[in-house]
């Protein structure tokens, strides 16, 4: 059913700064834990190693993430000088190679 | 202490003065939200619908519940719920052909006491209702499959959240439905597992404290409402039948099954103890 990745953003602006916060629907595996089936093997690694931020088709932002960030990630940035009507696009790429993007307008 | 002493002998005089009365719901109802009342004073009615967050002393967890209500992660399983609730069956129709007002403003009265089947139905069994009468595969398995309880209780979280706001009324009016009433009556007061404990205990007695270090307890005045709910500790969101296994379990007791008439009785009680709340289901929960 439906269990496709998800990205979503939310936007809040509050003198002259902008919170842009990122919710991906992710497993983070780290690669260490036993699979609940076969003790003898582990959980092959997901997770997502870049993202991206960029304001208006330029970027502002990335960052390299690993298995030490949570399941389901709640990621954020604080953005100076963005103005209403601004397009922000996150896009992330994990070490299995899927990628995904989202756009929001700034609000 | 003593107050709760006296309350519960009132209870006790009660049910020994009046046997013919002894099925008299609204009688409990105003008792019971009046022991909050008197309990927690300042805590105005319609904040009880926030659960452990309304209480005093629990700022600590209210100040983070905020935080987390700023992009709540239910929001993702809430997307999933949405859209298995909008992809038609193969025939064509959707959930929301199967209920009144397509499933608009009207999970205020569930769960509800039917008259045709003799049974308490809770928003789960009429969804699962409507997947047999399109001929869709039911949900199954929901004890032990843990993904497909998952997808029902994001559905159900749906359902629930197009009804947001609504105030809780239940129709207790019938004798059956007494019938059940009294049957989850008897269960909430009831001690059980090894702790021996029963869920007026820590919810109403103890509720506003900390349990066993960090295990903050809610007042039952509320419960109900925020269900399906995701709590930190399990990150998805849950049916409210999973929380009460994981309660029972607790309290070193065995769990009865997922969707169990006792369960069904217990939430038709609950539910309509938090008569006059607003619903603020999904939500996020310690």
């Amino acid at each position: 059913m439906a269990t496709d990745k998800q990205t979503k953003i939310r936007t809040k602006t509050q003198g002259g700064v902008t919170d842009v916060l990122v919710l991906v629907s992710h497993p983070m595996e780290t690669g260490q834990r036993p699979d609940p089936k076969d003790k003898d093997k582990k959980v092959p690694a997901h997770y997502i190693q870049k993202m991206t931020f960029s304001l208006n088709g330029k970027e502002v932002a990335a960052t390299d993430l690993g298995p030490a960030v949570s399941k389901d990630p709640l990621i954020g940035i604080k953005l100076k000088g963005a103005k209403p009507g601004d397009k922000i696009k996150v896009a992330w790429s994990d070490n299995k190679g899927e990628s995904a993007s989202e756009e929001a307008t700034i609000s | 202490m003593k107050k709760i002493f006296l309350f519960m002998i009132v209870l006790g005089v009660f049910a020994a003065t009046s046997p013919a009365a002894i099925a008299d719901p609204a009688t409990d109802l105003k008792n019971f939200q009046v022991f909050f009342k008197k309990k927690f004073p300042t805590v105005p009615f319609d904040e009880y619908s926030n659960g452990l967050y309304a209480l005093p002393g629990f700022e600590v967890y209210k100040e983070q519940w905020t935080m987390y209500n700023e992009f709540p992660p239910f929001e993702l399983g809430l997307a999933i719920g949405k859209k298995i609730w909008e992809t038609p069956f193969k025939n064509g129709k959707t959930y929301a052909s199967c209920f009144k007002n397509g499933g608009k403003n009207i999970a205020q009265g569930y769960p509800y006491w039917d008259e045709t089947t003799q049974k308490v139905h809770t928003a789960e069994m009429d969804l699962n209702a409507c997947l047999k009468k399109n001929g869709e595969p039911e949900f199954t398995d929901l004890d032990k499959n843990e993904a497909v309880r998952v997808r029902l209780a994001e559905l159900t979280a749906y359902f629930y959240s197009l009804s947001q706001g609504q105030r809780v009324k239940l129709d207790v009016s019938s004798p059956g439905a007494v019938k059940a009433y009294e049957e989850g009556k008897k269960f909430w007061w009831q001690r059980r597992g090894q702790l021996h404990f029963a869920c007026a205990n820590c919810h109403m007695d103890l509720a506003g404290k900390n349990f066993g270090g960090n295990q903050p307890l809610s007042a039952a005045l509320g419960h109900t409402t925020a269900w399906p709910a995701q709590r930190l500790e399990w990150g998805r969101l849950e049916t409210i039948h999973q929380r009460y296994k994981t309660c029972n379990s607790q309290v070193r007791a065995k769990p009865f099954k997922h969707g169990s008439e006792v369960y069904n009785n217990l939430q038709f009680y609950e539910t309509y103890m938090s008569s006059g709340l607003p619903l603020t289901a999904p939500a996020m929960r310690n």
